[in-house]
C-alpha cells in the first residue's frame, strides 16, 4: 500500500469513521458533593476519634471543661517515671537498631559480601515476625534461669544462676531493636543505592583513602536517611504495646503503653486520653523534625541520578562481615523461631529436644478443640483483608482526585489520609473506643470497629502507595484515551487500572500483613465476639501457655509468609524492601 | 469542512496570563504551527483546543460552533480530534494493534472493518509488521509512528501535536518531521503543531504562528515569517539577524555611518525612529565596489570572523560607524580580519519591524 491511498480516501475513507456526537455537556456540578462525601468519611474515621480523645481528656462528667485529668495523670512519680522510661527505651532501641542495620545495609548494597540475598531475606523475616511473637521467643531463650541460653550457660560453667534476664530494660531494647532495625536497613540501603561510585572516586582522586572516603563522603551522604530511620524506630518502639506488656510488666519497668492499659482497664478512658496526648505530641513533633531535616537543602544530595556503582571488594573481611550479618539473622530470626517451633511440638517446652517430649497435642488443641482459635484466625484474615481493601479503595480514589486535580480542596483530603501516620496504634484505639464504643453507635466488640480502626491506621501506607502508583502513570496516557473519544471512566478502566494492578497488589500486601498482626489497635477494641489472633496470642502469653501460643503464632506466620510469597511472585522481590 | 477559529482566547493561571487574547483562524486542511520559546503559551493554547484546559475568556469554534468558552467547554472526548503527546502516551498494556484500534473500538467500528483499517494505517506509517508487538519492545521512533497511526486512524476533524519530536535524537527528528509533512500532504487533516524548534515548524507547516508571552506576534507562511518578520521578537527568534536603528529624514533614511534614499525601500512605516532587521544571509561582502550591481555599496572593514564549516561568520564595521554587522559568506569567500571590504546591501531586504 502506498501513502496516497488514504489521502484519496479522505472524507470517504475505505471505512467510514464517524465522529462522536458532539453536544454541549452542562451537567450538575457534582464535585462539591464528592468532596463532601470523602471529607465526611475521613472525619468519621480519622478526625472524630482524635477529637474525642482530646475531648475526653478535658471534659467533666457534666459537660464542663477541666484540666483535672492531666493533673491526675501526671501527679504521681510512677506516671512520670513511665514517660521517662519510655524515652530511654526508645533511644536505646534506636541506637541498637542503627548498630545492627547500618553495617548490614552497607554490606548488602555496596560490598561483595557473600550471601547478600540471604541477608536481605533475613532482615525482611525479622520484620515479618510480629514483635510480640519474638518477645515470647526471647522469654523462652533468656527467661531467668529457665531460658535456653541460661540453661546452656549453667551447664557450661556450672554456675547456679543464668546470666541473662530478658525481663529487663536491656531485654526490652534487644527484642525491639532486633525487630525494628528493618527500617534503618531499608532507609539506608535506599540512600546508598543513590550514592554513585563516582562521588567516592572524586574523593579518592583528591587523595582520600577508602576509610576517609567512607567517613567524609559516604556516611554524610546517607546521614539523613539514618536519622530518618532512627526517628521512625524511636517512634515505633515507644508506640509498641505487645513487647512491653510481655517484658516490661514482669520487669517492673513501666512504660507509657503499659500505663495506658492500666488506666484503660480501670475504666478511666479520660485519664488514658490525658496521659496519651503527650505521646501524640512527641510523635507529631519528631515526625515534623524529620520532614524539616529532609527538606533542608544540604541534605537533598541523595536523590540525584544513581550513576554507576561498583561493589567494594572486602577481601578476607567479607567473611567477617558475613559473620556479623549471620549473627544478626540468628538473633533476630533463627533463635526465636527455633525455640517457638520447639515449644509448639513439645509436651513441655522446658524439657528440651527429646523424642519423648514430642507431641502434636497442641496443634490438635488449637485447631480442633479450642473454641476461639480458629474463629480468631479467620477473623484476623477477614478483618485485615477487608481493612486493606477499604483503605486502598479510599486512598486510591483520593490520590486520583488529588493527582489529577479534579476537585478544589483535594489537598485537605490528602492531609487527612496521611494524618493517622502520627497517631500511635494504641492511642488511635483509645480514640476509637471513646468515639464509637458508647451509644448511640455502641460499636464496642463489633467487627466493624476493628475493621474501621485498622483501615484508619493503615490509610497512610495505602495513600503513599496509591500516590506512588499513580505518579508512575503519565497523565497523557489518560488524555490519549479522552481525545480519542473515551470518557474518564473508560480511561481509568482500560489504562489506569491495568497499569496499576501490580503496584496495587504490592500495596494490598503491605497493608494486609501489618493489619493481620496488629495488636496495639486491637487490644482495646477486642471483645469476646471479635477477638483476633494477635489478641488471643497475647492472652495465651499472659496465661503462660507458651506451647499453644507457639502453635497460634506459627499459624499467623504461615499466613504471612504465604501472602508475602504471593507478593514476591506477582510484584517482584523488592517490594517490601523499598523505601515507601 | 472544519474551520478552527480561536477568538480572543485567554487563559490565566492566578495572576499569570499564559495565553493572552489570541486570535487565529485555521482553514480546512491547513497545517499551522504554534512556534515560540518555552512558557510562551503554545502548549496551553493547544490544550485548550483539545479541551483539556478551559479558557478564562474568549472562545474556540469549529465551523462556527463554540467548543470552548469561559462559560463551559465540550470535554475532549466529544471533540472528534486526535492528539499526539510529547510523551507519545502509547499504552504499555496494549499491543501496537490494540493501541491503534482503540479509537475505532470507541467508535464501535465492527471488528473486521477495524482490523482492515488498522492494517491500512499501520502500513502508512510503515509499522505493519509490528502490529503484535508491545510498546516496550519498540524504539522511540517506532513509538512515535504508533502514536501517529493511533491519531490518524480515526480520521480526526483536527490533529493536534504537542512537541512530538522533542524526545527523539537529531537524525530521527529530521526523518520524522518529513514523515509528518508527508502524511499531511496525503491526508490533508487540519493540523495544529506545537514546537519550539523553528526548523521543525518551517519543514512541516503551511503557516507558522509565532508566539511570545501568551500572544501571537505574527502568522504567516514560513518564508514570509523568515524574510518579512513583523516584530523584533519574530526576527530574533527565527534565524539570526542584525538589528539596526535609523532616523527618517527628508527623502532618506539615516543609519549610523550611511544613509539610504527613501525610495529604495519597499515599504516604510511613517514614523521617525525606525528599527530594521537585516539577515546576515542577505548581505554580501565584496573586495571592491566595482563588482556590485544593483545594490548599495558600503565601505568598511572586517573586524571578526568565525569559520563554521558550511559558512563564514564575518563581523563588518562600516567606515565612520559604530555598527557591527553580522555577515554570512560562502566558505570560498575568504577575508582577513582587519582587511577592508565593501558590503553589498539590498535595501529591499531591510525589514522595518515594530
Amino acid at each position: 500500500m502506498t501513502d496516497t491511498t488514504i489521502g484519496q480516501d479522505r472524507g470517504q475513507a475505505s471505512i467510514q469513521v464517524p465522529r462522536p456526537a458532539a453536544e454541549q455537556s452542562r451537567t450538575f456540578d457534582w464535585t462539591l458533593l464528592v468532596w463532601l462525601l470523602f471529607a465526611a468519611i475521613l472525619v468519621l474515621i480519622v478526625v472524630n476519634p482524635i477529637l474525642r480523645l482530646v475531648w475526653e481528656s478535658v471534659a467533666t462528667e457534666d459537660g464542663g471543661l477541666t484540666l483535672d485529668n492531666y493533673v491526675k495523670a501526671y501527679s504521681r512519680t510512677r506516671y512520670w517515671q513511665a514517660l521517662i522510661n519510655t524515652v530511654v527505651m526508645g533511644l536505646g532501641t534506636a541506637a541498637l537498631a542503627a548498630v545492627l542495620a547500618v553495617p548490614l545495609a552497607w554490606a548488602c548494597v555496596r560490598t561483595d559480601m557473600p550471601g547478600r540475598g540471604f541477608v536481605r531475606l533475613s532482615v525482611l523475616a525479622a520484620f515479618i515476625i510480629p514483635p510480640y511473637l519474638s518477645a515470647v521467643g526471647w522469654v523462652l531463650l533468656a527467661g531467668p534461669n529457665s531460658g535456653w541460653l541460661n540453661k546452656v550457660w549453667m551447664a557450661l560453667t556450672g554456675a547456679p544462676h543464668g546470666i541473662f534476664n530478658i525481663y529487663s530494660l536491656a531485654g526490652l531494647i534487644t527484642i525491639m531493636g532486633l525487630h525494628l532495625f528493618f527500617f534503618i536497613f531499608v532507609f539506608t540501603s535506599s540512600a546508598l543505592e543513590l550514592v554513585s561510585s563516582e562521588m567516592e572516586d572524586a574523593a579518592n582522586v583528591l587523595g582520600a583513602g577508602p576509610v576517609k572516603t567512607a567517613f567524609k563522603i559516604t556516611l554524610p551522604l546517607i546521614t539523613p536517611a539514618i536519622i530518618g530511620g532512627l526517628i521512625i524506630i524511636f517512634l515505633q518502639s515507644i508506640a509498641l504495646f505487645g513487647v512491653p506488656a510481655i517484658i516490661a510488666i514482669p520487669a517492673r519497668y513501666p512504660v507509657v503503653t503499659t500505663q495506658l492499659t492500666e488506666f484503660f482497664s480501670n475504666n478511666r478512658v479520660d485519664l488514658a486520653a490525658a496521659y496519651a496526648l503527650p505521646l501524640l505530641l512527641i510523635t507529631m513533633s519528631l515526625l515534623g523534625l524529620q520532614r524539616w531535616m529532609l527538606a533542608r537543602k544540604g541534605f537533598t544530595v541523595v536523590g540525584g541520578k544513581g550513576g554507576e556503582r561498583r561493589l567494594v571488594k572486602l577481601g578476607a573481611w567479607r567473611w567477617v562481615m558475613f559473620g556479623y550479618a549471620l549473627l544478626v539473622s540468628v538473633l533476630a530470626v533463627f533463635m526465636p523461631l527455633t525455640v517457638l517451633i520447639q515449644a509448639a511440638f513439645s509436651k513441655a517446652w522446658g524439657r528440651g529436644f527429646a523424642f519423648d517430649n514430642l507431641t502434636l497435642s497442641h496443634v490438635n488443641f488449637i485447631l480442633f478443640e479450642h473454641q476461639g482459635a480458629v474463629p480468631a484466625l479467620v477473623r484476623s484474615i477477614l478483618y485485615a483483608g477487608t481493612a486493606a481493601f477499604a483503605a486502598l479503595a479510599l486512598a486510591l480514589v483520593i490520590a486520583y482526585i488529588v493527582k489529577r486535580n479534579l476537585l478544589k480542596g483535594g489537598q485537605v483530603l490528602a492531609f487527612l489520609c496521611m494524618a493517622p501516620f502520627v497517631i500511635p496504634g494504641i492511642i488511635l484505639a483509645i480514640g476509637f473506643y471513646a468515639a464509637y464504643a458508647p451509644p448511640p453507635l455502641a460499636l464496642a466488640g463489633t467487627a466493624l470497629i476493628i475493621i474501621v480502626a485498622f483501615t484508619t491506621r493503615l490509610l497512610p501506607i495505602a495513600y503513599q502507595n496509591s500516590v506512588a502508583g499513580l505518579s508512575s502513570i503519565h497523565v497523557e496516557m489518560e488524555e490519549a484515551v479522552r481525545i480519542l473519544g473515551g470518557g474518564r471512566w473508560l480511561a481509568v478502566r482500560r489504562v489506569v487500572a491495568p497499569l496499576l494492578k501490580r503496584s496495587l497488589v504490592g500495596a494490598w500486601i503491605l497493608i494486609f500483613v501489618p493489619a493481620c498482626q496488629e495488636l496495639s489497635t486491637a487490644i482495646f477494641l477486642s471483645g469476646p465476639k471479635n477477638r483476633v489472633l494477635s489478641v488471643l496470642i497475647f492472652d495465651f502469653s499472659e496465661e503462660g501457655k507458651f506451647e499453644q501460643l507457639a502453635v497460634l503464632g506459627g499459624l499467623l506466620l504461615i499466613i504471612t509468609v504465604i501472602i508475602v510469597a504471593i507478593g514476591f511472585r506477582i510484584v517482584g522481590r523488592d517490594f517490601m524492601l523499598r523505601r515507601q | 469542512m472544519p474551520v478552527l477559529q480561536l477568538k480572543a482566547l485567554t487563559r490565566t493561571f492566578g495572576a499569570f496570563k499564559a495565553v493572552d487574547n489570541v486570535d487565529l483562524l485555521i482553514r480546512d486542511g491547513e497545517f499551522v504551527s504554534l512556534l515560540g520559546p518555552s512558557g510562551c503559551g503554545k502548549t496551553t493554547t493547544l490544550r485548550m483546543i483539545a479541551g483539556f484546559t478551559d479558557p478564562t475568556a474568549g472562545s474556540i469554534e469549529v465551523d462556527g460552533r463554540v467548543l470552548s468558552s469561559a462559560s463551559g467547554s465540550l470535554p475532549p472526548e466529544k471533540r472528534g480530534m486526535s492528539m499526539i503527546f510529547q510523551s507519545y502516551a502509547i499504552w504499555p498494556n496494549m499491543t501496537v494493534g490494540q493501541n491503534v484500534g482503540f479509537g475505532l473500538e470507541i467508535r464501535k467500528i465492527p471488528a473486521d472493518q477495524a482490523k482492515k483499517r488498522i492494517a491500512e494505517v499501520l502500513d502508512v506509517v510503515q509499522m505493519g509488521h509490528l502490529a503484535d508487538r508491545y510498546p516496550a519492545e519498540l524504539s522511540g521512533g517506532q513509538q512515535q509512528r504508533v502514536a501517529l497511526a493511533r491519531a490518524i486512524v480515526v480520521n480526526p476533524a483536527v490533529l493536534l501535536l504537542d512537541e512530538p519530536l522533542s524526545n527523539l535524537d537529531a537524525n530521527l527528528r529530521e526523518e520524522m518531521r518529513s514523515e509528518i509533512r508527508r502524511l499531511h500532504e496525503a491526508l490533508k487533516i487540519t493540523t495544529v503543531y506545537v514546537t519550539h524548534d523553528q526548523a521543525e515548524a518551517m519543514a512541516t507547516s503551511d503557516r507558522i504562528a509565532v508566539m511570545n508571552k501568551g500572544r501571537i506576534e505574527q502568522v504567516d507562511a514560513p518564508y514570509i515569517v523568515y524574510s518579512r518578520p513583523k516584530t523584533r521578537f519574530v526576527a530574533g527568534f527565527i534565524g539570526r539577524t542584525n538589528f539596526i536603528t535609523a532616523k527618517r529624514e527628508a527623502g532618506a533614511v539615516r543609519f549610523d555611518g550611511f544613509a539610504i534614499p527613501a525610495d529604495r525601500f519597499s515599504d516604510l512605516p511613517g514614523i521617525a525612529d525606525l528599527t530594521f532587521s537585516l539577515r546576515p544571509q542577505s548581505l554580501k561582502l565584496e573586495r571592491t565596489a566595482a563588482t556590485i550591481n544593483g545594490r548599495l555599496p558600503i565601505a568598511g572593514q572586517v573586524t571578526k570572523r568565525v569559520f563554521l564549516g558550511e559558512h563564514w561568520d564575518y563581523t563588518f564595521q562600516p567606515v565612520n560607524s559604530g555598527l557591527h554587522l553580522k555577515v554570512a559568506a560562502a566558505p570560498s569567500d575568504v577575508f582577513e580580519v582587519g582587511s577592508s571590504a565593501v558590503l553589498a546591501l539590498d535595501p529591499a531586504l531591510l525589514v522595518a519591524i515594530e
